[in-house]
């Protein structure tokens, strides 16, 4: 019973951190039709951001409550930063493109990103601990949890209302969803879709960096951190469906859980788990949960 | 096929024999780059295999260290250190994983290929990273090389391998050239033109991209065992992404209309890799994501491209992308 409950809460903190990391790489792809390969690297220069925030206010002896709004915010401003400089100077050339010739673009994003954060914060690890000791641990039937962890699981939740709500319930929304469903039309309707383009990836880009941001003080960040996140979101958003954010969210929590329950049960087993189930739902569905197999034009 | 005879062949017959006698007056460190590159050049051949097809896998490390590590666990387990048998073991070792993971892999095209290429190698990657007895991180030391019975000690080390690894190179060129003027080799660039026609010209586009699959996981094998016996060492590295990430480089660089192509790519990025690691180590990886963009948008067709236009007699090859 009790190690039950551990999985459940260990699982729902991953399952929260990987909604983060790919509703964003979902939400690029089903607007944009582009895989972010460099999403991971944006995650990585959220928490980056976040950890050399951390390490400098919390030396200034500033009230640290003002810490959690503070980092939050450089983290996500880093990532529209670095979001919009990506899209405004190179994506936009390639649009219309293949998806693969795209893909491998973005990878060559992810290069020039990963050397430029190794130029700028160095190859030492960082670590920003105070956020998360600070918070302290609760006890939920004798098991301690930390309380930063549990507030993630809250965060994910408020994202992905926000997700849902702007996507279903805004005009910008609307557009979006239109986007979605037919580029072509949208376009022939009179919406400006290289707009919602560069919004969409600014968008995505700041969810990156906000997962990052937020679970840099959980862990150390090193250089590298990027490329797992990016294979194992890949793998939630393929779960899923890629480009449905209901997909992302199952994904997450099928992957998120599946993975605490290897750790306490089967630990070597942990990655591999992963890729068990993403391989086992693509040979029933090979899209993916939540989406419908592709109509095939001559 | 009316422009002129196909001199590819007697070509490569007489560059291999160039640089194999090339390799017994060569200083050794560079005969070593050149070993290197001619080994890492089987793995971007089949990369080529794969992108004529209109497939780009993310995941070549995975075969590469396959073949890495068979010969590592065949010299220091099992004491079997014969070149010969080792390239066969890991060719059945290569068509048996490439069989059983191209079972899923067929039915996907495009980014869900290279993602799940991907995802296939990075396993392998933590596979071993956290497994001691398969060295952990570090790897392990494979030990030297027989050739054919012959010990090395007694045949030059220096000198032995890298003939040996020529002329496996020199044997996969031209057998990969007649498969890509075969019935085969031209489904595949079918099968990136137009899936449904190849369908309802008879044929499986499924499998197809299964075999083509397989055959580039033979090659990437080959040439990560050549590659262990070369450096001596084998560790995850070798299934890592950015190893395969740098074979797709070599093969967008050098293009895939001919079979030269990624093997002169791949003995270029060799040169220029050694250099650029010794100048710049923190910025090789910018440096890749700048050329490759400048690839993509400028050069699509490869360096090849150049030259085919300097031979008015190559232009227009039908099996360019």
């Amino acid at each position: 019973m009790k190690l039950l409950l551990v999985i459940l809460i260990d699982g729902l903190v991953y399952s929260s951190w990987l909604f983060l990391v790919a509703a964003g790489l979902t939400l690029i792809y089903g607007v944009m039709r582009i895989l972010n390969m460099a999403h991971g690297s944006l995650y990585a220069v959220g928490a980056y951001a976040s950890a050399s925030v951390v390490g400098w206010y919390y030396a200034t002896g500033y009230p640290p409550a003002a810490g959690y709004a503070l980092f939050i915010f450089c983290a996500m401003a880093t990532g529209l930063i670095a979001g919009i400089l990506i899209e405004r100077g190179i994506l936009r050339f390639v649009y219309g493109k293949d998806e693969v010739i795209i893909l491998l673009v973005t990878y060559a994003v992810l290069l020039i990103l990963e050397d430029a954060i190794k130029l700028i914060w160095g190859v030492d690890a960082y670590f920003a601990i105070q956020p998360y000791k600070a918070l302290g641990r609760t006890s939920i039937i004798g098991v301690p949890f930390a309380n930063y962890d549990l507030a993630l699981i809250a965060v994910a939740v408020l994202v992905g209302f926000l997700l849902w709500y702007g996507l279903n319930r805004t005009r910008h929304g609307k557009l979006l969803r239109a986007v979605i469903h037919d580029r072509e039309i949208s376009m022939a309707m009179g919406i400006n879709v290289p707009a919602i383009f560069a919004a969409t990836f600014a968008i995505g880009s700041i969810l990156a960096a906000i997962a990052g941001g937020l679970i840099a003080p959980s862990l150390s960040v090193v250089p590298g951190m990027g490329i797992e996140v990016i294979v194992i979101a890949f793998a939630v958003v393929v779960t899923g469906g890629l480009g449905s954010i209901g997909g992302a969210l199952l994904g997450s929590l099928l992957i998120g859980i599946s993975r605490a329950a290897a750790v306490h049960l089967i630990p070597q087993g942990e990655v591999l788990v992963i890729f068990v189930i993403m391989a086992t739902v693509l040979a029933v569905r090979p899209e993916g949960i939540f989406v419908r197999a592709k109509e095939r034009k001559i | 096929m009316s422009r002129g005879k196909d001199r590819t062949i007697p070509l490569l017959t007489l560059g291999f024999s160039l640089l194999l006698a090339a390799n017994f007056v060569m200083p050794r460190w560079l005969s070593f780059l050149v070993m290197v590159s001619l080994a890492r050049s089987l793995v971007v051949i089949g990369i080529v295999v794969l992108m004529r097809s209109g497939l780009v896998s993310f995941g070549q490390g995975f075969f590469y260290c396959l073949g890495g590590y068979t010969a590592g666990i065949a010299g220091n387990y099992f004491g079997i250190t014969d070149i010969s048998l080792t390239l066969l073991i890991s060719i059945a070792i290569s068509v048996l994983a490439g069989g059983l993971i191209g079972l899923l892999l067929c039915n996907y095209r495009e980014i869900f290929f290279a993602m799940l290429t991907l995802a296939v190698s990075m396993i392998l990657y933590s596979v071993i990273v956290k497994n001691p007895t398969l060295g952990g991180s570090d790897g392990f030391n494979v030990p030297p090389p027989h050739i054919f019975g012959i010990s090395p000690a007694m045949a030059d080390p220096g000198l032995s391998l890298p003939a040996v690894t020529c002329i496996v190179v020199y044997l996969v060129s031209v057998l990969i050239h007649r498969y890509f003027k075969s019935g085969l080799g031209y489904a595949g660039v079918a099968v990136r033109l137009n899936e449904i026609r190849v369908e309802y010209l008879g044929a499986s586009p499924k499998v197809i991209v299964y075999s083509k699959y397989i055959l580039a996981g033979v090659l990437a094998s080959i040439g990560g065992t050549l590659i262990a016996y070369a450096t001596g060492h084998v560790d995850p590295e070798l299934a890592y992404w950015t190893t395969s990430g740098e074979f797709v480089f070599v093969g967008l660089l050098g293009g895939v209309s001919h079979v030269a192509a990624p093997v002169i790519a791949s003995v270029l990025f060799q040169v220029l890799r050694s250099y650029a690691l010794d100048l710049a180590p923190y910025v090789w990886q910018m440096l890749l994501g700048f050329v490759l963009l400048m690839i993509i948008l400028f050069l699509p067709e490869g360096l090849w491209s150049v030259i085919a236009r300097l031979n008015p007699k190559r232009r227009g090859d039908e099996s360019a992308p």
